[in-house]
């Protein structure tokens, strides 16, 4: 789950990271006010979840209050990279001597926390990795004892020289690694981490990622999902149990498992078409799931075909059957649907289906040639 | 042969009283697998009865069953809060080989019991993963049986229901598999590809792989070119995710494309220039296997 930079300097300001103070504005006359009690130069920011918001023009400094709410009304209702700005953080403008760049994600192929640590800030590090290795530090971390003192010395002293910064980044990188397995991160980032001119080290920007699976326990953490940054489409999909992701072909594409999900797609792609979206109706089979599924799918203008394709194991190609036929009696569905079943109770799954006048196939590539021939001629 | 499982598997069942617990242990048992005991705290000294009548012992630890039952093996159906702590309990009760079925255990989490099985000298298979099995033999996990038959094949897959459909394929087909394994889809994860190559490698009876990856990390990557290095034994590849956008989880936690690394195309690249045989479409996998063996 992506959260804000806002939410995501919240915690870090709770792990004691020095952060400049702002707040939130929904409208230019909240801005105006936020930036006449800071006092001075603000920055105002988009709070999208996406990168490359300052080349989008999103992010904007402020002399004035006034200055600020111009601001704030240019950003708030533009686009960037498909997302409408709803909200802009205002935030002391800081003075900047120098940049640097310090993130912490999890590496899969050591199976430990990782740092990436670089004094070469503020651009995009994998940039940075792909055009000049050396100037990343990373440090992997042993999950069992944390990161200890001199690893953190260790990251500090490849970013700074003056005693007094290091002594800062030190304290910064062992915050930075509370805050991450405390909220359960699969990405934390500070970029750029400055060095203001008199010295000061301060994260500017934050960038924060929580691992999914560990929300049932931190509910604080939970509440930061902002609903308007998801499509309205994956929010009823996350609430039914399903796994959706929106694309943009005409083929809908329903599925249990989600390798067999993306080689279904494939599939289609391969045969001609493009698929809709990836969508797993996951392993328990339930009616309502598969019902919720086809009203997702079919809310969608672009899709011209839906395509099951349902391999039985845990479930259960009849349950799936009397969702599809449910859903057909409770919503009006107007593309054709072309179903495979295989697997356990495919019998009585087919009984259901033909009785409520819909056909069956049971292999995989016919019933994608199908799908994406209908949607072809829709 | 076969790999990880066989007619010595003694399996613990941690979480036999929950829904998916009780349901697959019935399965495991009708497969014929030894299911020697079942592990739920608080229910020590009662009984499973399995749709066929069966009656399991369940325990209170996992300790306990490895005591009186002989358990070297755990199925782990516990919920996600509990699951990492069910894992290491296992390990830590002198199981060999400890299966972790569950989805959705924070990453976090596994990364220290993962280390924790390791330091044990243990193998964990998992998590969100569907098991293995050695058909006609013994079964741990929720692969279906009836999909499978005895041959000369290995499989190994991140995924579930694309390895049963790989499988039921090259069953239909009449090529029978001595394993087939599936190592799950999340980032963090005990036995990887390598690690179920070289067991296959070391497998008499395994003439040839099946390898089913896709997308995210470099799993599949190093894989590839460890099979170059010191596997004798033909394999063929698939991946799942090439219409897959970058930055988005495909389901599996494990399945995303951050920035440019863990494409399928990379890891189909990867497979070619290192002798793999591309399957580009499933039924393909059953046909390159054909050549494979030379049947």
């Amino acid at each position: 789950m992506d959260i804000h930079e806002y939410q995501a300097k919240e915690l870090f300001r709770a792990a004691g990271i020095p952060v400049p103070p702002g707040r939130v504005a929904t409208t230019p006359d909240e801005a105006r006010a936020i930036a006449e009690e800071l006092g001075g130069s603000v920055v105002v920011k988009a709070q999208v979840h996406s990168g490359g918001r300052g080349k989008a023009g999103g992010v904007k400094l402020a002399t004035s209050p006034d200055e600020a709410a111009s601001h704030a009304e240019a950003i708030l209702g533009m686009s960037i990279r498909g997302l409408e700005v709803k909200q802009v953080l205002v935030t002391v403008a800081e003075d900047i001597a120098s940049e640097a760049y310090v993130g912490i994600l999890v590496d899969r192929a050591t199976q430990r926390p990782m740092f990436m640590v670089s004094a070469e800030g503020g651009v995009d590090i994998e940039e940075v990795a792909a055009t000049n290795p050396d100037a990343i530090r990373k440090l992997r971390v042993d999950p069992r004892y944390g990161l200890l003192p001199h690893q953190a010395y260790g990251l500090a002293n490849f970013l700074y020289t003056d005693p007094g910064q290091v002594k800062q980044a030190t304290r910064i990188m062992a915050q930075l690694y509370n805050a991450f397995v405390e909220n359960s991160c699969s990405m934390a980032e500070i970029n750029p981490l400055i060095v203001t001119p008199n010295g000061e080290v301060k994260a500017i920007d934050a960038k924060v990622s929580i691992d999914e699976s560990a929300l049932f326990r931190l509910p604080e953490v939970e509440k930061l999902r902002d609903l308007d940054a998801e499509p309205p489409a994956e929010t009823r999909a996350r609430e039914a149990g399903l796994s959706f992701v929106k694309l943009d072909g005409n083929v809908g594409c329903c599925v249990n498992g989600a390798g067999l999900a993306m080689a279904t797609m494939d599939l289609v792609k391969t045969y001609g078409g493009e698929p809709a979206n990836f969508l797993d109706i996951g392993g328990s089979s339930n009616p309502d799931k598969v019902v919720a599924a086809l009203e997702i799918i079919t809310a969608d203008p672009n899709v011209k075909a839906i395509l099951f394709n349902i391999f039985g194991g845990i479930t259960r190609c009849d349950d799936v059957a009397r969702g599809i036929v449910e859903a057909s009696n409770r919503i009006r569905i107007e593309p054709p649907i072309v179903i495979r079943l295989t697997g356990t109770n495919e019998a009585e799954a087919l009984e259901i289906l033909s009785e409520a006048g819909f056909s069956a196939f049971t292999g995989m590539d016919e019933v994608v040639q199908k799908a994406v021939d209908l949607a072809a001629q829709a | 042969m076969s790999i990880f499982i066989d007619d010595s598997t003694r399996l613990v069942v941690q979480g036999i009283t929950g829904r998916d617990g009780s349901f697959h242990t019935s399965q495991m048992v009708e497969y014929g697998t030894h299911v020697v005991a079942g592990v739920t705290p608080g229910k020590g000294g009662q009984h499973f009865t399995a749709q066929n009548g069966t009656r399991i012992p369940i325990f209170n630890t996992v300790e306990e069953a490895v005591e009186q039952e002989g358990a070297n093996t755990a199925a782990v159906y516990v919920p996600p809060a509990f699951a990492a702590g069910a894992v290491m309990e296992a390990a830590d009760a002198g199981i060999a080989f400890v299966v972790a079925i569950t989805e959705g255990i924070p990453v976090l989490d596994m990364t220290r019991a993962a280390q924790f099985v390791r330091d044990r000298g243990a193998r964990l298979l998992g998590p969100n993963c569907p098991g293995a099995i050695t058909p006609g033999v013994a079964k741990v996990g929720i692969i279906p049986g009836q999909i499978t038959t005895p041959g000369p094949v290995g499989v190994v897959s991140r995924s579930g229901t694309l390895t049963y459909e790989a499988v039921a394929q090259l069953t239909a087909a009449g090529i029978g598999q001595t394993t087939c394994v599936g190592i799950g889809g999340d980032p963090v994860i005990g036995t990887d590809f390598i690690d179920t190559l070289r067991a296959f490698g070391e497998d008499p009876d395994t003439e040839a792989v099946v390898m089913i990856g896709e997308i995210g990390g470099t799993d599949e990557q190093e894989a590839a070119a460890w099979a170059r290095e010191n596997l004798e034994i033909p394999v063929v590849g698939f991946i799942a995710g090439q219409t897959a956008p970058p930055g988005r989880r495909m389901g599996h936690a494990g399945a995303i494309i951050s920035g440019s690394s863990g494409t399928a195309e990379e890891k189909m690249k990867a497979f070619e220039e290192n002798g793999i045989a591309v399957a580009r479409r499933p039924v393909d996998i059953r046909d390159l296997v054909r050549e494979c063996l030379g049947t």
